[in-house]
């Protein structure tokens, strides 16, 4: 009688860890799925663009000569791949624009961001604190495709017309402002409306980190003597050091893959390196979309798989800051729980 | 000889005090400007959107397809919601489980494993996405440009967005709950689903509703995976491409019609409002869910 019971109980308990441990190997599985999709997408689009890589080698790097050939002559063989007459890859001019226009979105982004990071935490009245600070978030969401409308509509003929001219009039002896002005479009005015959509990224976080920062911190530098302001420059602000470098890679990784609004406010110039900040640029993103229509005319396919490499590399790009930010963000949130 | 010293010392101090007040006063000025210029932008992008697009709206917008450069939005809004929703429902699953994985099993390596791939997956740039699903979908399985091409794709860039929160979401929850209940003698599944997940459902949901509002404002992932289509979708989950209202926007301002113009515009006020819809909705789910406890 007692053994039997205890045979059903331990059969109970079997069926309970049994159950338990599928739920768990179940979420685990879900969880190592979306993990692998990160692998999955480096894996097919390397398999993808291999005989890309192979064809281009490291010019595809270095080399200023995108060119389909000639979509009417017969493919030739080329390193053991089949193309058209005459088609090289080179996407030097795509780095070149890509590295640019995020360089000048950060160079606007970071100072911007980081002085409204300052003014939302300690100059706006407290009540009014999160909603401002939600109005921040709000802009973050607004897609880029809907910058990219206003880049269009309101930015290029703004610049174009009234504040290139003008620069160029003025400034034009400073390396990289004179020259023809240009209609608008181009590389300025892709970092200007990128910077405008990675600035709520900086603001918002780095606010955040100043908000949550311990309030002995102010409190010891206003009591020797510091302005609010000067706890803020001087003690607040280097705490928060990490996470501003930290949210300004991330940035820069969004800016770097940033499409939509690039592809509508850059004059997607195709084997030109830009010579002064009115030059039309493309980047590694927006060349995608820009040119796959026109790739998918090559009957060889090459084209398409040389695309994919542009892709591969974008990813592995934005991979590899993506990973530094996270790691600079991680120690930082170790050191936290370690003070506390 | 005293006095000497003190008034030097108070001219001394009344200099610092001055370089000090000086710079104080143009640090608050240089930061409001900065956050004034910078929100001065922002409402004058939302401005022109709602401006422009409430102009542009016509009964027609919401009633016709599209044809050529004019017509309607119908076909747009109907492929929009069946994208984005699409996307999101097939991601909210494995979503959802990777979530309870990382917050409530959170042991050995995998976990921070994941959690990194998953927070480099949130920077890959939305085009990347876009030609993975080209490269796999549309080109090596032969789907051709279609609905499911379209809704994998989001469905991908949704998921990191919804693990992160779900996870996020239940570390919320306190311990003693769970502990409570696996002294009661639940097991993981009971803990999870009858305990950690109703107790952070609203913040999951947050989760949810910001995966969709991205997933409604997304265009470079759809651009080769959903391609285009002026008519309404048919039903066909492959080999039949499928509208979306990005598209307009993208496409539309360029071309030299008025009446292009207007649907680019009308299409914008569309995806704006409805991403501020789903962002004030979700803060306000996210306000609830803090008070919830906050007593605790």
């Amino acid at each position: 009688m007692s053994s039997a019971s205890l045979v059903s109980s331990d059969r109970l308990r079997w069926r309970r860890i049994s159950r338990a441990a599928s739920f768990r190997s179940l979420t685990a599985l879900s969880a190592c799925l979306v993990g692998l999709v990160l692998v999955l997408i480096i894996l097919f689009l390397a398999l993808y663009a291999w005989p890309a890589v192979q064809l281009n080698g490291a010019g595809f790097l270095t080399q200023n000569n995108w060119n389909l050939g000639n979509l009417y002559g017969n493919p030739v063989t080329v390193h053991g791949q089949t193309i058209l007459p005459g088609a090289q890859y080179g996407i030097l001019f795509l780095i070149a624009g890509t590295l640019l226009s995020t360089a000048i979105a950060l160079l606007i982004a970071v100072p911007f961001g980081v002085a409204s990071a300052m003014f939302l935490s300690e100059g706006v009245p407290p009540p009014m604190r999160p909603w401002i600070s939600f109005f921040v978030e709000l802009l973050a969401a607004i897609p880029s495709v809907v910058y990219g409308l206003w880049g269009y509509v309101v930015v290029i003929p703004f610049l174009g017309h009234y504040v290139f001219p003008f620069v160029v009039r003025w400034l034009g002896f400073i390396p990289f402002l004179g020259g023809p002005s240009g209609s608008g479009y181009g590389l300025f005015t892709a970092g200007f409306v990128l910077s405008l959509m990675i600035v709520p990224l900086i603001t918002a976080t780095l606010r955040d980190a100043l908000v949550e920062q311990p309030r002995e911190l102010r409190e010891g530098a206003m009591a020797l003597g510091a302005t609010r302001f000067e706890a803020l420059w001087t003690v607040l602000l280097p705490a928060v050091r990490r996470v501003l470098t930290g949210a300004t890679i991330l940035a820069t990784g969004r800016a770097l893959g940033e499409t939509m609004a690039v592809l509508m406010v850059s004059g997607n110039a195709l084997n030109y390196l830009p010579g002064n900040i009115y030059t039309p640029i493309s980047t590694m993103a927006s060349f995608i979309v820009s040119q796959l229509d026109s790739a998918l005319q090559d009957p060889t396919g090459m084209a398409v798989r040389s695309l994919a490499e542009v892709a591969l590399v974008l990813c592995l790009i934005s991979i590899v800051v993506n990973a530094l930010a996270r790691v600079l963000l991680y120690y930082q949130g170790h050191q936290v729980q370690r003070a506390f | 000889m005293a006095s000497g010293i003190l008034e030097l010392r108070e001219v001394s101090a009344y200099a610092i005090g001055r370089r000090r007040r000086f710079f104080d006063r143009l640090g608050w000025t240089v930061s409001a400007l900065a956050f004034l210029l910078l929100g001065g932008a922002m409402v004058w992008i939302l401005a022109i959107i709602l401006l422009s697009g409430f102009g542009s709206l016509t009964p027609e917008v919401l009633t016709h397809v599209t044809e050529g450069t004019g017509g309607g939005l119908l076909n747009a809004i109907e492929g929009t919601l069946v994208l984005a929703l699409g996307g999101v429902l097939l991601a909210v699953p494995p979503g959802l489980a990777c979530g309870i994985y990382l917050a409530e099993f959170d042991y050995g390596r995998l976990a921070p494993a994941i959690r990194f791939l998953i927070d480099v997956l949130v920077g890959v740039p939305s085009i990347v996405i876009g030609y993975f699903g080209y490269v796999t979908m549309v080109a090596m399985l032969g789907w051709e440009f279609s609905a499911a091409a379209g809704c994998v794709a989001l469905a991908i860039i949704s998921l990191p967005y919804i693990s992160r929160t779900t996870e996020m979401a239940l570390r919320g929850v306190p311990r003693g709950l769970r502990e409570a209940a696996y002294a009661l003698g639940a097991n993981d599944r009971q803990v999870v689903m009858g305990i950690s997940v109703p107790a952070a459902l609203s913040s999951i949901l947050t989760g949810v509703l910001l995966a969709l509002a991205i997933s409604v404002g997304e265009t470079a992932p759809l651009l080769y995976t959903a391609g285009w289509s002026s008519y309404l979708w048919n039903g066909h989950l492959i080999k039949e491409p499928i509208g979306y209202l990005t598209y307009v926007i993208w496409a539309f301002i360029t071309e030299p019609f008025e009446s292009a113009h207007r649907l680019a515009y009308a299409a914008a006020l569309f995806v704006t409002l409805f991403v501020l819809v789903i962002s004030v909705l979700s803060r306000l789910l996210l306000d609830r869910s803090a008070s919830r406890f906050r007593r605790g």
